[in-house]
């Protein structure tokens, strides 16, 4: 049933911004949101739909497609839940950019602007894609301490571990699963089981945790230099450029190389 | 029809500790939940987890610390259980790999909080809560354990005995949000309601858009009484323009609260003596709103909250988070201008009536998190206690959901010869369900059908002649309509300051609503992906749950812990050491009281005064 491939919309040449933070007090706001569903016989044609949205202080994109559902069009479909730039649920294309539609402030943003679903990702409904794969890929880096089961209760010892080793995996598990560093990445749009800068951001807390076992290190890195790891990277730092946490995924993927290749001159 | 030894529904901190725990006691494990686990509002947790780990405090002084904030409406049975089990939950957190802030030696940091006698919340920067569901949510990807993510759970399938004591649950009923389908999932062993608070019900709120009290609604027309739910903590700092929420972890680093007159209220208008700031949640809750009404507000609305003496690496180490909240839903920079805050809706003390080994009165059917009432929290929560609630009673209800021995528990469920009835309040409007709207968990033929199988066709085929039927239908009135005006009375009646004139208008919109929504329709007609015919269903979910809590906040007059009535400005000891409980009987709310327990194992928590 569904399988629309994403609007392949054209990146902008500038970043779909103004100069200066607009003063909408008392305005509208001009979006065009992109709209498709495979069961409805009007919009299996993928399309774009007008909105005019009163501008209030503070407006974020999220507000605004919140305001087109509930005042125009209850169909309108989109994913969100916390507002606050955690769950991750509603990272969107806004002028041809990535972005998390609730910390996207609508003033500094060019008018109309045009709201898309995630490109290179299947869209299910206007602005919902197929998350799975992503999902497949952050699972298949083996996201998760080996240590045994649950520890003891009579062995009550937490471990020790230093603030510096903390600081280093720090931004690193800031990740909210948005998706749109995986959806930026030209790289992962050509290669579908490129793991992508997501999954390897998360396998980098994993490496660089001093309290992770040793071997089990080895085994991950194993995982990330197959041919479709970290050597697939092309350092285009879009993944950096679009993730809303600001993790510096580009540079995590390029310290994964170094390991990779300190381990591969251990063994020779 | 899907089958499993337990589905946990919802996937949050306690979901998800709670599938981990029956799938090591055995089970085979689901989870059903209308998010991916990630997107859970466990999430948006900043402040930290509560737990006596280092020498010089012990788990008396955290029980004792929490049954004082509860203003003596917890359980102590419930209270010790939670402040014995959090320093191992805790340190399994840390084994499992959570990112905790660390100290020089590189033991796990403790900061204080609201509250508590000793600096016993640890944390992760402030954001702890974010850290402890992806840690969880790791170990539930570890094992393997099957995750129906994004299928909506619309009712239980239980038996219907006319007493709900009685009664069995076999599973659940869930569409595909993706797809649309409807399905049964039978559970063999047990169902664990995980599904988080209704802070929807509210306007002004900090939780998230899907918190909308579904487990709480399916529990209470299945026959579980819920307990306590006039206790809604307003948590002091939320930014006003969204809600969004600031830690208390900025308070408890040294934040200070000012009024437009640049006064340290807390103390210079002596709210709280001692503890300023860090009094309990409510108390400086009531003391902001106090500041805005008598003309101290800024811009007649909020207060500032000023960091800034912190100093940037402080503020930077163990608050960034806190900066980003601010810039970005707020437009302030925290290290330069003192932020705005006011109360918004935080968190549901009250919930499914459960014991200490999350069984509610119904067999088969647990809860834990916020959805259910232990009752830890009693009539305020401290901060800091949410989170080890869920790793804490998450497990022993998944545990227990798998077979496991637990003990007898000491708390007791569902109407028994224990209770009192209400008797003298008036209402202004019949509470309960309105016209044909009797819909529930319970499909009525009288006990007739006992197999499990038979049990979960009816109700499969319930739930899927109330989706047509809300497809099918052409006209009427949307639910984001009434949702907006059930909102909106509860905001402007049942919150901080409530009287007995304005909930009793909140009981009658209510009742409006209620009526509006016999005429509810969606207009989306597809099957794909239709969060309309989903937020339809969650509509008539805060509904059920709104009334609860406005009836709660009726009958109960006095003023303990988050719930203060302008008539009844003392805490009434002799008449209200005791639990509100709603039932959903036969469509209407019947009210009773069970007697709190204060007898601990080693000792009897006095209700004292609660000074700060």
């Amino acid at each position: 049933m569904k399988g629309a491939e994403s609007p392949a919309a054209e990146k902008q040449n500038d970043d779909g911004m103004v100069d200066d933070r607009a003063d909408l007090e008392g305005e509208t706001v001009h979006i065009k949101v992109f709209r498709y569903d495979p069961e409805v016989a009007a919009k299996q044609e993928p399309r774009f739909d007008d909105f005019h949205v009163p501008f209030e202080k503070g407006m974020t994109v999220l507000d605004a497609v919140m305001y087109a559902r509930d005042e125009y069009d209850s169909s309108l479909t989109f994913r969100h839940s916390c507002r606050q730039a955690v769950c991750g649920s509603d990272a969107f294309f806004v002028n041809g950019m990535q972005r998390l539609g609730c910390k996207t402030q609508i003033s500094d943003l060019e008018q109309p602007i045009r709201i898309e679903p995630l490109p290179h990702q299947e869209v299910v409904k206007d602005l919902v894609v197929d998350m799975d794969h992503f999902y497949d890929q952050m699972h298949a880096v083996e996201p998760y301490f080996k240590s045994e089961d649950t520890p003891d209760a009579s062995d009550l010892e937490e471990q020790r571990q230093s603030r510096e080793n903390r600081e280093k995996v720090k931004m690193s598990t800031r990740c909210i699963w948005c998706a749109s560093c995986m959806s930026s990445c030209n790289i992962a749009a050509g290669d579908n089981e490129y793991l992508g800068p997501a999954a390897i951001n998360k396998a980098y807390k994993f490496a660089m945790d001093d309290r992770e076992e040793a071997e089990i290190k080895e085994h991950r890195l194993r995982i990330l230099e197959q041919e479709h790891g970290v050597w697939r990277c092309q350092t285009q730092f879009s993944c950096t450029e679009v993730c809303p946490k600001d993790i510096p995924l580009t540079e995590h993927i390029q310290e994964l190389k170094r390991e990779a290749v300190k381990k591969n001159l251990k063994f020779w | 029809m899907y089958e499993h030894d337990v589905i946990v529904v919802g996937a949050g901190g306690a979901g998800l500790r709670a599938a981990v725990a029956a799938h090591e006691a055995g089970a085979d494990v689901a989870m059903v939940t209308k998010l991916h686990p990630v997107r859970s509002h466990t999430g948006a947790a900043e402040g930290g987890i509560n737990a006596a780990l280092q020498e010089g405090d012990d788990w008396e002084l955290h029980a004792y610390d929490t049954m004082k904030g509860s203003d003596y409406l917890g359980d102590a049975p419930a209270v010790e259980t939670l402040a014995q089990d959090a320093p191992e939950e805790t340190i399994n957190l840390e084994h499992w790999g959570m990112p905790f802030s660390r100290e020089e030696d590189g033991t796990v940091s403790q900061r204080p909080f609201g509250g508590l006698s000793y600096p016993r919340t640890t944390y992760a920067g402030a954001e702890t809560g974010h850290h402890l569901l992806h840690t969880m949510y790791e170990q539930v990807v570890k094992r393997g354990i099957q995750v129906y993510d994004e299928w909506y759970v619309m009712d239980l399938a239980t038996t219907d005995e006319d007493d709900p004591n009685d009664r069995e649950c076999h599973g659940v009923v869930a569409y595909d949000v993706q797809s649309g389908q409807i399905e049964g999932f039978k559970a063999n062993d047990g169902v664990v309601l995980a599904t988080g608070g209704p802070g929807q019900a509210f306007d002004h709120t900090t939780n998230a858009v899907s918190c909308t009290g579904d487990g709480q609604a399916m529990a209470y027309r299945a026959g579980v009484p819920l307990e306590d739910m006039e206790f809604i903590q307003f948590h002091p700092t939320s930014l006003p323009s969204t809600g969004v929420l600031i830690s208390e972890g900025v308070r408890g680093e040294g934040g200070i609260l000012y009024n437009n007159e640049g006064e340290r209220f807390m103390f210079e208008h002596g709210y709280a003596n001692n503890s300023g700031e860090l009094a309990s949640r409510d108390v400086v809750a009531r003391a902001e709103l106090t500041e805005v009404n008598e003309g101290r507000g800024v811009d007649d609305e909020y207060v500032h909250l000023d960091m800034r003496h912190l100093g940037e690496e402080r503020i930077m180490d163990r608050l960034e988070n806190i900066l980003h909240l601010a810039e970005d839903f707020e437009g302030v920079d925290g290290l330069v201008e003192p932020m705005p805050v006011k109360p918004g809706q935080h968190y549901a003390m009250g919930g499914i009536e459960v014991n200490e080994n999350g069984q509610t009165c119904i067999d088969g059917l647990y809860a834990a998190g916020e959805c259910a009432c232990v009752s830890v929290h009693g009539g305020n929560r401290l901060g800091g206690n949410a989170l080890p609630e869920l790793i804490v009673f998450g497990r022993r209800a998944g545990y227990h959901a798998a077979g496991g021995d637990l003990g007898e528990a000491e708390i007791r469920t569902g109407y028994g010869d224990d209770v009192e009835d209400e008797t003298d309040t008036e209402f202004p409007v019949a509470p309960g369900a309105a016209g044909l709207d009797t819909s529930g968990g319970v499909a009525a033929d009288g006990g007739v059908t006992a197999d499990a199988e038979g049990v979960l066709e009816r109700s499969v085929e319930t739930a899927r002649e109330r989706v047509d039927g809300l497809l099918d239908k052409d006209d009427g009135v949307q639910h984001s309509e009434i949702r907006a005006k059930l909102q909106q009375a509860m905001t402007d009646y049942v919150n901080v300051f409530r009287t007995e004139d304005g909930v009793k208008k909140a009981l009658k919109l209510i009742r409006e609503c209620r009526q509006e929504y016999q005429d509810v329709y969606v207009d989306d007609p597809s099957r794909t992906f239709n969060t309309d015919l989903q937020q339809t269903i969650e509509t008539r979910n805060l509904i059920d749950v709104a009334e609860t809590i406005a009836l709660g906040a009726l009958v109960r007059d006095e003023f303990r812990g988050a719930h203060w009535r302008k008539e009844h400005q003392e805490r009434k000891d002799d008449e209200w050491l005791k639990h509100t409980l709603v039932s959903w009987d036969d469509g209407e709310p019947s009210i009773f009281y069970r007697p709190v327990i204060l007898e601990g194992q080693n000792k009897t928590y006095e209700p004292k005064e609660r000074s700060y």
